[in-house]
């Protein structure tokens, strides 16, 4: 059984089909059609919804509800168990709006109005997280919403007003029975026929050994396109991301884990805290609703050539761990990958976590990512750079690359010329640029040309160069508001 | 015309010349629905009983023509009840708008690569799309046109050429102090309308059909579905109550899947909805048209332009559908703002082997103003003064000219001072110096600042279109209800309406209604386009209040041995001389009276004419001007940009609903900034859309607003008697955001010290951006 809370009534789940996405469920189960279908890939954010589960930090008198816009569209039944669903319906409390729906009609901030259940939802979102909001802050809370009318100028402004306004609503009024409530379902035994959801390791490798036939699922956000775009069934899934193993995160000697199931807003917090420098990459990474629910790990696991996570990991010299309930091994992330979309992944096996050692003293990261769009588009060359500088020495130096080979890339080459000469000779300058001239042989493709990409590695070490020495004067190298 | 006239003389006396400013503030009717989640678009509409699901099966080459086509697997397929081909279509096959060339589904030849060739009907969505992709089509390929320099060598036209000239070209090129040619390739758009294409036909008693659709032309998808069914356009009845946004893409090319849709509802007598995908919609909807144009100057050492030889290709993609009047509204507004003193403009519309180009915010109008635009820069960077001169001392005045290149005198010029104004506001000056000294102090970044103004001409070139029904009921308890031709995309065009309404009747906008757009409640009704609708619509509803109030001036006169035409309308009261009576009463007494209280309207534009024989006459009831300043960076080493900050100044007359006008502006900038910028509609070599997902084709994310955005309106009285002398804003400003695509180029100017005028095709992306970067680079070594 799959139970959730449908705003404040109990849904529970025996008989569905195991693909059956969240916004297909609303729409054509609940007769819930205030979520809109804009794409089905979770690139427009028309689908948004937000789900609340207690916050895993605090001790259970003083719990609070997180809550987290998700793009319903690629996302399945399992991801629901033991949260609150809320819908655009479910705002508006008897006759009178909700503070977010109501400075919207403020603002004149809907147009068409298709894409406003969606961007209420992002904005509701944002309310009740509580965190105080700047326009940068709601900009990247909104990337993941599409807007064809408006410009967005008054839903900027709506969602600025609303958040630094906030006043305690119904749900904030109804938070101890909610959470009480949702307390209760993590005590049954969640999961169907088809919808496999072990809570450790051990019961993931018996579900793995069992279920022969099931695909692992950990965030969804890209399995779901098999189902939502490509027709294709998935009859029977595992879901990683109740597996407590895989989702914790640790410090310890120098080193960071990160549980492979953790999802990208999960593992923010604590990344930007030892890297800042990814903060960038990091915002610009898909979008707030895909980050809530796409892991890390599924990032990795995907193998594909432009995840913007596994270059930076190959900069930081990460390890992944693989686990098959008995034995763990591991390897560099760059050594992962062989070759497009595949991986040294084994039957039985899974990603458990992944290793990054933590930033030593004059190690300097920079991680460059150019796409055609800044929020929420796929990378043309993703290109992380660390590097580490003893006055003006080159110590160690390390570098990932994405959308330049089939799959993600280190460049031994640099370290092997680089690494005792000066950084700031313009021979550092050169040999990098020449480095990079001969390594790649990227394809043209829908996104930019291999032309195009081969001078964005040579262009993006000049920046590099340019940004991690010291001028008499400062070089502007960014335009944009991020750098 | 004539008639035209004498009955708006007549009713002068009951009508309200201005729009009351409470009045003004009114939200968008629907929003607090868009914001609830419970405004209904055609998926939302509740199930009919016995409802099925349609989807379509398309083409895998461009080109070719039909062998045979096996269904036997799609009709295996779980959950099928129908497979229909064109051979199975009891009426007309095509349904090209105005001229021929479009099959419902492919008959015989493939035209396009995606092109409809079968449908399915089945019970699931899913069963139906699973279906669609199961069907054996055996087509013999042949080798598509897929570009407009291959159209060309092909001589492959979707219609004829057309040219327009005024005064003697190539004297006036030959005497010229200096010359200059350049060309330019622009991009097309997909319109990316929120709510994909979608139509749900329900059949009714007989051979009657109850269409819902998302469309902008109702009365041409009542028209369509009643041929391809082969009945009479009164049995369908077509309900559009809002779309997801349209501009342009609902215009004619909503109408095929309704089409399909009915198609299957008649030979099953079972409700069917047809939805497409959203990749499916990229691949099978027409685009903005892409454009390849040519311009050869002549120009004085000042930088005043002598003349102007342009030349406009439009690739047109498979079939003429609205092709005709987009290359003609190109070719109109090549000159934009621009007097040029000689010129001829020369407008092709190429064929090629992609879905058929149609309609989009600007209707050809963008890709010929650029030219204009382009122009510009070309002679500034030639003399060697700032852009802004150059555009100023060309502009339409007494000192230029006034007369356009189709011969129409440019009347109610208002650039002058909106330039200034803007100019002065957006401190254009001070901040040019301030670029000037940024871009010698910094290798890397540059910036760049344009402003750029707008002259958009508004009416429909096809004059017939320019009329327009509306139906006004008056309840027993004074509440309205107003139906118009118009349709609502998210405009605002029913809370104008609404307005306009509870303007005339002097009642709130609470007591009115729009109701959805019905063909069975207003007839033979024109598209929702070329910004017309609240000037049309508008205009034929205040016709319809007027008639109303007359009747209720005329009993309540009687009544108080008063005249009619002193009878005033304000404030929920009908006050004549000392005598009021309320809103209410009126309403009641003249009901118990026996009064009608409905009507219908009606309204046609006057004043327009033009002969496209001659390329010479009036097409525009009057122009809607604007102006923008953007200022922009630029990454020299990576070509990726920002747009810093925006001032706009736009021309819409008198508001009727500012916030409202303000939303359009704002909206139309940035779907234009996108056309300009990220946007990038890719073909492989095979003639397959390959950006055709939102994964691949990037339109504006809420990060690419400007940090900065002031957006002002010019409000000046529309001259002519528009609807209370108001403007239309629907597409003029999408053309500003031509500034952005300038100073784009003129931060790549500032490379070659202002030298060059960067050849910069559009879209701009960072690629592209780059790739300018390296020419100029490598242009200033040179020399």
């Amino acid at each position: 059984m799959i139970q959730f809370l449908l705003n404040n009534k109990l849904v529970s789940i025996e008989n569905e089909r195991a693909d059956t996405t969240v916004l297909h469920f609303l729409r054509d189960k609940q007769a819930l059609t205030g979520t809109k279908e804009g794409c089905a890939s979770g690139d427009c954010g028309a689908c948004t919804v937000v789900v609340a589960e207690p916050s895993s930090c605090g001790d259970n008198e003083n719990q609070q509800l997180d809550y987290k816009a998700i793009n319903s569209c690629v996302t399945f039944l399992s991801a629901l168990q033991g949260k609150q669903l809320i819908t655009v319906e479910h705002l508006s409390n008897k006759q009178s709006l909700h503070p977010v729906q109501q400075v919207m009609v403020d603002h004149n901030a809907s147009q068409c109005g298709f894409c406003t259940p969606g961007f209420v939802m992002s904005i509701f979102a944002l309310y009740k997280q509580g965190d105080s909001v700047n326009r940068l802050s709601a900009i990247n809370a909104l990337s993941g919403n599409l807007c064809r009318c408006t410009g967005y100028k008054p839903i900027i402004e709506a969602a600025l007003d609303v958040c630094n306004a906030r006043v305690a609503d119904q749900f904030s009024e109804a938070s101890t029975s909610t959470i009480a409530q949702l307390s209760a379902l993590t005590k049954t035994n969640a999961g169907t026929e088809n919808l496999i959801l072990p809570k450790s390791r051990q019961a993931l490798a018996q579900a793995i050994r069992k279920h022969h036939d099931a695909v692992l699922v950990a965030g969804s956000t890209d399995l779901a396109l098999v189902h939502t775009q490509q027709l294709q069934a998935i009859n029977k899934m595992i879901s990683v991301t109740g597996v407590k193993e895989l989702k914790r995160i640790e410090e310890a000697d120098n080193m960071l884990t990160i549980g492979a199931a953790c999802t990208l807003s999960g593992l923010q917090s604590i990344l930007l805290n030892h890297f800042p420098a990814l903060q960038e990459v990091m915002d610009r990474f898909a979008s707030v609703p895909i980050r809530n629910q796409a892991t890390i790990g599924g990032n990795i696991a995907n193998a594909s050539p432009i995840g913007d996570m596994p270059p930076i990991l190959i900069a930081l010299n990460a390890q992944v761990v693989l686990d098959n309930g008995m034995r763990y091994r591991s390897m560099p992330v760059a050594d992962f990958f062989t070759g497009y979309k595949e991986t040294k992944l084994k039957n039985n096996e899974w990603l458990d976590s992944i290793k990054i050692p933590l930033p030593t003293a004059n190690q300097i990261l920079r991680v460059y990512k150019v796409s055609k769009r800044i929020e929420d588009d796929i990378s043309a060359v993703c290109m992380a750079l660390n590097i580490t500088l003893n006055n003006n020495n080159v110590l160690d130096l390390s570098a990932g690359f994405g959308g330049v080979a089939a799959s993600p890339k280190n460049c031994l080459n640099l370290s092997n010329k680089l690494v005792g000469m000066q950084w700031s000779s313009i021979e550092s300058l050169k040999q990098g640029q020449q480095i990079l001239l001969n390594e790649f042989n990227p394809i043209d493709d829908v996104r930019a040309s291999g032309a195009y990409r081969k001078q964005l590695l040579q262009n993006l070490w000049h920046r590099f160069w340019l940004e991690t020495n010291n001028h008499e004067h400062r070089i502007e190298t960014r335009v944009s508001q991020h750098a | 015309m004539r008639k035209l006239i004498q009955q708006h003389n007549v009713n002068e006396d009951t009508a309200q010349h201005l729009i009351t400013s409470n009045i003004k503030n009114t939200p968008h009717e629907s929003a607090v629905r868009h914001v609830s989640g419970s405004a209904r678009y055609v998926d939302d509409i509740p199930a009919p009983a016995n409802l099925a699901h349609a989807a379509i099966g398309i083409s895998s080459e461009a080109s070719g023509h039909i062998c045979s086509i096996d269904l036997t697997d799609v009709f295996a397929s779980k959950g099928v009840i129908d497979v229909i081909i064109a051979q199975d279509v009891p009426g007309q096959i095509d349904i090209g708008p105005i001229f021929k060339g479009d099959p419902v589904l492919a008959d015989k030849e493939i035209k396009f690569h995606g092109q409809p060739i079968f449908a399915v009907l089945a019970h699931t969505v899913e069963q139906a799309r699973i279906a669609a992709t199961l069907a054996k089509i055996n087509i013999i390929p042949s080798n598509p046109i897929l570009t407009i320099d291959e159209a060309q060598k092909a001589s492959s036209y979707v219609r004829p050429s057309h040219s327009m000239a005024r005064g003697n070209i190539t004297k006036a090129l030959a005497e010229a102090e200096h010359t200059a040619t350049g060309s330019l390739s622009i991009g097309g758009q997909e319109h990316l309308y929120l709510e994909g294409q979608i139509s749900m036909a329900v059949p009714e008693e007989e051979d009657r059909m109850l269409i819902f659709t998302s469309s902008q032309h109702p009365s041409e998808v009542q028209k369509l579905v009643a041929e391809v069914l082969a009945v009479k356009l009164h049995k369908i009845v077509v309900d559009m109550r809002r779309m997801g946004g349209g501009f342009g893409g609902k215009e004619t090319q909503a109408a095929q899947w309704s089409c399909i849709a009915a198609l299957l509802a008649a030979r099953n007598q079972r409700a069917v909805k047809l939805r497409l995908p959203r990749q499916q919609d990229m691949i099978v909807t027409g685009k903005r048209h892409p454009f390849e144009n040519q311009f050869h100057i002549g120009f004085t050492s000042e930088g005043n332009i002598s003349g102007a030889k342009i030349t406009i290709k439009g690739n047109c993609g498979h079939s003429p559908d609205l092709s005709d009047a987009i290359v003609d509204r190109a070719m109109l507004h090549a000159d934009n703002s621009y007097y040029l003193p000689h010129c001829q403009i020369d407008g092709h519309r190429m064929k090629t082997n992609q879905v058929s180009h149609t309609a989009f915010r600007g209707f050809g109008g963008p890709q010929g103003m650029i030219m204009a635009e382009a122009i510009m820069d070309t002679i500034a960077r030639k003399v060697g003064k700032d852009a802004l001169t150059i555009r100023k001392q060309n502009l339409y005045s007494e000192a230029t000219g006034m007369t356009t290149p189709y011969h129409m005198e440019v009347q109610d010029n208002v650039l002058h001072e909106l330039i200034e104004q803007l100019e002065s506001t957006s401190n254009y000056w001070q901040r040019r110096d301030a670029i000037t000294l940024f871009n010698i102090n910094n290798p890397i970044i540059k910036k760049g600042l344009a402003l750029t103004p707008v002259k958009f001409g508004i009416s429909f070139t096809a004059k017939h279109l320019n009329q327009a029904g509306a139906l006004v009921h008056v309840y027993t308890d004074g509440s309205i209800q107003a139906n118009h031709g118009g349709t609502e995309m998210g405009q605002g065009l029913h809370t104008k309406i609404s307005q306009i309404v509870a303007n005339e009747f002097g009642v709130s906008v609470e007591d009115v209604d729009i109701t959805s757009t019905r063909t069975d409640k207003v007839p033979n009704t024109s598209p929702t386009a070329a910004s017309s609708g609240t000037d049309l619509n508008g205009k034929a509803v205040q016709n319809a209040c007027i008639i109303i109030k007359q009747r209720l001036a005329q009993f309540f006169a009687e009544q108080v041995n008063g005249d009619p035409k002193d009878v005033l309308f304000v404030n929920n009261q009908l006050i004549l001389g000392e005598h009021t009576r309320t809103w209410f009463d009126a309403v009641q007494q003249a009901y118990i009276g026996r009064v009608s209280l409905s009507a219908t309207g009606f309204y046609k534009t006057p004043k327009i004419h033009y002969n496209r024989e001659t390329g010479q006459g009036r097409p525009f009831f009057y122009f809607a001007y604007g102006a923008a300043v953007s200022e922009v960076s630029i990454d020299t080493l990576t070509g990726e940009y920002k747009v810093d900050r925006v001032d706009i100044l736009h021309d819409v007359g008198v508001s009727l609903n500012p916030a409202i006008d303000k939303g359009q502006i704002e909206g139309g900038f940035i779907q234009g900034m996108g056309w300009l910028t990220t946007e990038d509609l890719r073909w492989d070599c095979a003639g397959k859309l390959i950006s055709n997902n939102l994964a691949t084709y990037k339109i504006p994310a809420i990060g690419d607003t400007p940090d900065i955005f002031n957006v002002d309106l010019f409000e000046k009285p529309n001259q002519e008697d528009s609807i209370y002398h108001s403007k239309a804003v629907g597409e003029p400003p999408l053309m500003l955001a031509i500034s952005v695509w300038c100073a784009l180029k003129d931060a790549l100017s500032s490379l070659s010290n202002y030298q060059i005028d960067p050849p910069l095709p559009t879209p701009a992306t960072p690629e592209r951006v780059l790739a300018c970067v390296n020419t100029l680079i490598k242009e200033v070594a040179c020399e």
